[in-house]
């Protein structure tokens, strides 16, 4: 804060007017059209059908008649709870695999100081940077062979590939800033490494924690690609994809449903994120920084 | 707990731990075990199917039936395909277009947030919306924002501003449609790159520049002397990230255009996926996606090299 007075006080020489365009016009256009698309899929997602293509008629940055018709439809006549479930499930599963994973690895890499550690931790680090835009075709002939196409399954084990790797090397730096003298009590007092780990480091680690699985979480609810490959039956999908395969059918868009289904598609993660606002930006930062 | 194996040092269960704990406090043992699940699991199902993919990319691989080795034939059918020379030509241009204007823009941001602004965590906070929200349910808004009849764009430009006459045909012409992806990628990238960013500007000391401000340094000479080389390790970090996710996208291409019209706006990822998967050639989908591998190797290692100069910068205080 004392940061920010005094940078306020060296840029007071700047005058109003010169700030508010120089500063508070971009950053208002900036917020603008970052938050545009939200607003139209809400509004969207309102809108009866007779306003949402008449635009003579209506102001389309308005709704006259709110209608629940759009997200009722899709709750009622689509499989759309199923596969909010199925997102769920899979986002779940595969966040608390990665973050056993990593939190192990990360704990043998920083903490165990054996030989090769850094080359692991540098392996893992590479990991991160192999897309799973060129693993999806080998990947899915891999999971018809193991019998594991169309289930769920198949996803909550493929997710971790991308998750270990960033969780790891966002508890490395965790672990990292908690003084190596407190194991060392504990060892001197006879404690067992896992019980270290489990007693001393994790609950200190806790922040950490919570910043990888939200994550993990948020990036499992948004992944695409392996889902539209591995999964073909229509109630088995997961939220992203299945809008795209099931709701949208032939020529005819139907945009209100679309949108609703976007809509309820994004709220878990926004309202999740709203709760943790200040762990996505560490891990964001952290991991970059790291 | 502690005190009692301290008191009673004698007691056989205390003096004789099973075996499970006796391989628990051996070293290696315990470095293999924590290592385990996350090397396994990465060995599995990333290492391998790395290999499996540039082994399929070699074979005429089928859906449904195994495939034979073919050598080259699948690069050699590429390279005399049109198709596959327009989706290496747009990828490349995606790539670069979108990350250009992403650092432009997101450094913009990045110093318009590092100033003393009223709500500035708020702010911060909203901004990285497009970058939390799944991507393919934002690129759907974008879809229906680039609608041919009813896109508020053109709404805003034609109708409000009266700026054009004509509503755009968005997806409708190669180039329309090109920008538009790109224009999508560039929404969606900026919070990614404005929060990184900021987070490295808060680092650096504000004494700095007020000593530059009573040097009498210009803005333009405090952002070139002080901001932008302080700068340097993080952005060429974020830079590395943010070229390989573009340069392998898969979900706005795929969610908005499907790589239409004409194939004009197939990324490699979009063809690999059609080629291999619908199409049920997963030989030459898998060479296609090899062919990114070069790239990617060449981002990796500016990756490497960008780290190793950062812990060189801050006195190698890492390990």
């Amino acid at each position: 804060m004392s940061n920010s007075t005094e940078e306020g006080a060296i840029l007071s020489w700047q005058s109003a007017p010169r700030r508010l365009v120089t500063l508070y016009l971009p950053l208002a256009l900036f917020v603008f059209i970052l938050l545009f698309p939200f607003y139209w899929m809400t509004i969207t997602t309102f809108k009866p059908n007779a306003e949402l293509y008449d635009y003579k008629n209506f102001n389309p940055f308005w709704v006259v008649h709110p209608t629940l018709a759009n997200i009722n439809k899709l709750l009622f006549e689509t499989s759309y709870p199923r596969w909010l479930m199925t997102t769920m499930l899979v986002a779940i599963c595969s966040t608390v695999l990665a973050i056993f994973a990593s939190v192990l690895a990360a704990y043998a890499i920083q903490r165990l100081r054996f030989r090769g550690a850094n080359a692991v931790g540098l392996a893992i680090y590479i990991a991160y940077l192999v897309p799973p835009s060129i693993l999806f075709i080998p990947l899915a002939t891999m999971v018809f062979q193991l019998g594991l196409f169309d289930s769920p399954l198949a996803l909550i084990l493929t997710y971790p590939t991308f998750l270990i790797p960033f969780c790891t090397w966002l508890l490395i730096g965790y672990f990292k800033s908690i003084p190596y003298e407190l194991e060392e009590c504990a060892l001197i007092d006879g404690a067992s490494r896992l019980q270290i780990l489990r007693r001393i480091t994790l609950p200190l680690a806790v922040p950490g924690l919570i910043s990888a699985g939200i994550f993990s979480f948020t990036l499992s609810w948004n992944e695409f690609i392996y889902a539209l490959a591995f999964i073909s039956s229509s109630e088995k999908k997961t939220v992203p994809v299945a809008i795209l395969t099931e709701l949208v059918q032939g020529d005819v868009y139907q945009w209100g449903s679309l949108m609703a289904g976007s809509l309820l598609g994004s709220l878990p993660v926004a309202i999740f994120y709203s709760f943790f606002v200040d762990y996505y930006v560490s891990s964001l930062t952290g991991a970059v920084k790291e | 707990m502690a005190d009692t194996t301290a008191a009673v040092p004698w007691n056989p269960r205390r003096s004789a731990p099973g075996a499970l704990a006796r391989l628990l406090d051996n070293k290696a043992f315990l470095v293999f075990l924590c290592l385990l699940p996350a090397v396994g699991l990465l060995l599995v199902f990333l290492t391998y199917p790395l290999g499996l993919g540039i082994w399929l990319a070699f074979t005429d691989t089928h859906i449904g039936r195994g495939g034979e080795f073919v050598g080259l034939e699948n690069f050699e059918s590429l390279w005399y395909d049109q198709v596959f020379w327009n989706a290496v030509f747009y990828t490349v241009f995606y790539t670069l277009v979108a990350t250009v204007l992403k650092f432009g823009l997101g450094l913009w941001l990045a110093l318009l947030l590092n100033e003393n602004v009223p709500f500035k965590s708020l702010i911060r906070a909203i901004i990285l919306m497009p970058w939390i929200v799944p991507t393919v349910l934002s690129a759907i808004a974008f879809w229906w924002m680039f609608d041919a009849q009813f896109s508020i764009i053109s709404y805003v430009l034609v109708d409000v501003l009266g700026w054009r006459t004509s509503y755009i045909d968005f997806l409708g012409t190669p180039w329309h449609a090109r920008w538009s992806l790109v224009f999508a990628n560039v929404w969606r990238g900026i919070p990614f790159v404005a929060i990184s960013l900021l987070a490295g500007l808060q680092t650096i000391s504000p004494s700095l520049y007020e000593a530059a401000l009573l040097d009498g340094a210009s803005s333009w000479q405090r952002f070139t002397k002080i901001t932008a080389p302080l700068l340097m390790p993080i952005l060429s970090v974020v830079l590395t990230f943010s070229v390989l996710f573009t340069f392998t996208d898969f979900q706005l291409v795929y969610a908005i255009t499907r790589g239409g019209p004409i194939n004009s706006t197939h990324l490699m990822a979009t063809l690999a996926f059609q080629r291999g998967i619908p199409g049920g050639q997963l030989g030459e989908g898998a060479a296609i996606a090899v062919s990114m591998i070069p790239f990617l190797v060449l981002a990796t290692l500016f990756s490497y090299f960008a780290l190793s100069r950062r812990k060189w910068q801050q006195g190698g205080n890492d390990e």
